[in-house]
């Protein structure tokens, strides 16, 4: 069971290499989402009695994240015609080693926090430190908002992750709220994008701080 | 007698058997293709035909230009004796042979890249940069595999390392060791052996200025270079010690065959990559052999 679960992490934290190393924005998108179908999985296998509700919150998690934020993501790209994120404030090779070193550092130092014995064993803690570290740089590396995105939902990803360790204690109607917010909040950043575009011709985000009348 | 026989049977495998995996090579490329293509056997023919003929040499070059082919062919020989065969095993064997490999390679490059300098052709100067600025990510994660696999069995003779391995570790390495071999045999989407574009080639355009013998040398060299890849790439990957010996014989030759063809294919369906883009490719399979020690490091504990 644990180890299944471990594999499952794995792969997640592999994927948080491929957004970082990326360059298209189509495959950062689909490393996105692959890793929310993942992590939306997840519940089902850790729940030892099936329960509907678990089941339920699982379902609209792959397909939120599987099928509707990366298609509002998708149209999004399609509507202001750029596919790569060309000069990031970190490059590809540096986010990348940076977020590999943010894992090992997190599958290192986990020992030292005050976890509960069940879960010492699993990735859990660890992946999600990981997968919220990979969202943090992306969304300070990248000048595309789309890209942007993707690493706030990487970040949510590793949020979502954490949460998984507290499935007992929470209320699944917290887990139906955020996946709700995520939703609406893509959609909204789907038309500021379009905005964005048409007022500066361009999607780099530094266009944004500057003031003018 | 039986040592002997082992011996020869070793022998045999790396000098004889080395130049048929270019020619496989370029058959699957030629059948991807739609072409008839080269025979197999073509790398046998260019050798016997290299080796009649004489020297030219450049007179900027020292006598080093004619020797230094033969000292990197030995090195790579050396290195090759050290890897086990399957069940003929390995020609020497000592605690730490890992590490003389690793270094048995590095001197081969040093000594082509010296070679291609020799005759103070700033183009072969060029593709030398080229060639040593690749090897440094490629060690790199070649040393990490190395690691992984000697935490994994505890051990630092390639003979003990090379043993069984599965699960994620093993798939972390042979993504990581097929890209690192890729990139150290020259292959496509880090060069093309074909080209002859100034712009492109790596190890080509350091070989250029070399006829006859030696020629002959670097290119029986390289072949060994890449059997010798698979080889480490087979063996760190699938378990094949509890099988008979001539099982075992079956399923590393195949597994070489299935990833000269698998080279192959790549070469047929995939695009040179363009220079920058090579270190990111390089640093993946840095990464991923990076994790694979992690995965030993970590399973190894309690």
């Amino acid at each position: 069971m644990n180890s299944n679960l471990n594999l499952l992490i794995g792969l997640a934290m592999g994927l948080n290499l491929l957004a970082l190393g990326s360059s298209r924005l189509p495959t950062l998108i689909r490393a996105m989402s692959a890793q929310g179908v993942i992590l939306g999985a997840m519940p089902v296998l850790m729940d030892h009695e099936p329960d509907w509700r678990v089941a339920l919150v699982a379902l609209a998690t792959i397909a939120g994240k599987g099928l509707v934020i990366p298609g509002l993501l998708r149209r999004a790209m399609r509507t202001v015609q750029i596919d790569r994120e060309l000069e990031p404030l970190i490059g590809f090779v540096p986010s990348m080693l940076l977020g590999a070193g943010g894992a090992i550092a997190a599958l290192a130092l986990t020992h030292l926090l005050p976890l509960l014995p069940e879960h010492a064993g699993s990735l859990l803690v660890p992946g999600a430190l990981a997968t919220m570290l990979t969202g943090f740089i992306l969304l300070i590396g990248r000048t595309k908002a789309i890209s942007q995105v993707c690493g706030y939902l990487i970040l949510e990803n590793g949020i979502y992750l954490f949460g998984l360790l507290l499935i007992k204690a929470m209320p699944l109607m917290v887990e139906a709220g955020v996946l709700l917010d995520v939703t609406v909040g893509v959609f909204i950043i789907g038309i500021i994008v379009d905005r964005i575009q048409r007022a500066f011709d361009s999607l780099d985000t530094r266009k944004l701080t500057a003031l003018r009348e | 007698m039986i040592p002997i026989l082992q011996l020869l049977l070793r022998l045999g495998c790396w000098l004889l058997l080395a130049p048929l995996l270019p020619g496989i090579i370029n058959k699957v490329k030629a059948w991807v293709a739609g072409r008839r293509g080269p025979p197999v056997l073509q790398l046998y023919y260019d050798l016997a035909k290299l080796w009649k003929k004489g020297v030219v040499m450049s007179t900027l070059a020292s006598p080093a230009f004619v020797m230094l082919p033969a000292v990197a062919w030995v090195a790579v020989f050396g290195a090759a004796m050290l890897v086990p065969l399957g069940p003929a095993g390995a020609g020497l064997s000592f605690r730490g042979d890992a590490l003389l490999m690793l270094y048995l390679l590095a001197l081969a490059r040093f000594c082509t890249a010296w070679a291609a300098m020799e005759t103070g052709s700033a183009f072969e100067g060029m593709g030398a940069v080229r060639e040593v600025s690749y090897a440094v990510l490629a060690e790199a994660a070649m040393v990490a595999a190395v690691l992984s696999l000697s935490v994994q069995t505890g051990s630092i003779s390639l003979v003990t390392m090379l043993a069984p391995s599965v699960g994620a570790c093993a798939g972390l390495l042979a993504a990581g060791l097929f890209i690192v071999l890729l990139a150290e045999n020259c292959r496509v989407p880090f060069d093309d052996p074909n080209t002859h574009l100034e712009l492109t080639m790596i190890h080509e355009v350091m070989v250029l200025d070399h006829s006859g013998p030696p020629l002959a040398a670097i290119l029986h060299g390289a072949a060994m270079k890449l059997l010798l890849f698979a080889v480490v790439l087979a063996q760190a990957v699938l378990p094949m010690d509890h099988l008979r010996p001539l099982g075992a014989a079956g399923l590393l030759a195949g597994s070489v065959l299935l990833v000269t063809v698998a080279v192959g294919l790549v070469e047929s369906l995939l695009a040179r990559f363009a220079f920058r883009r090579v270190p990111l490719l390089l640093t993946t399979a840095f990464l991923l052999c990076l994790f694979a020690l992690l995965v030993a490091w970590k399973g190894g504990m309690p």
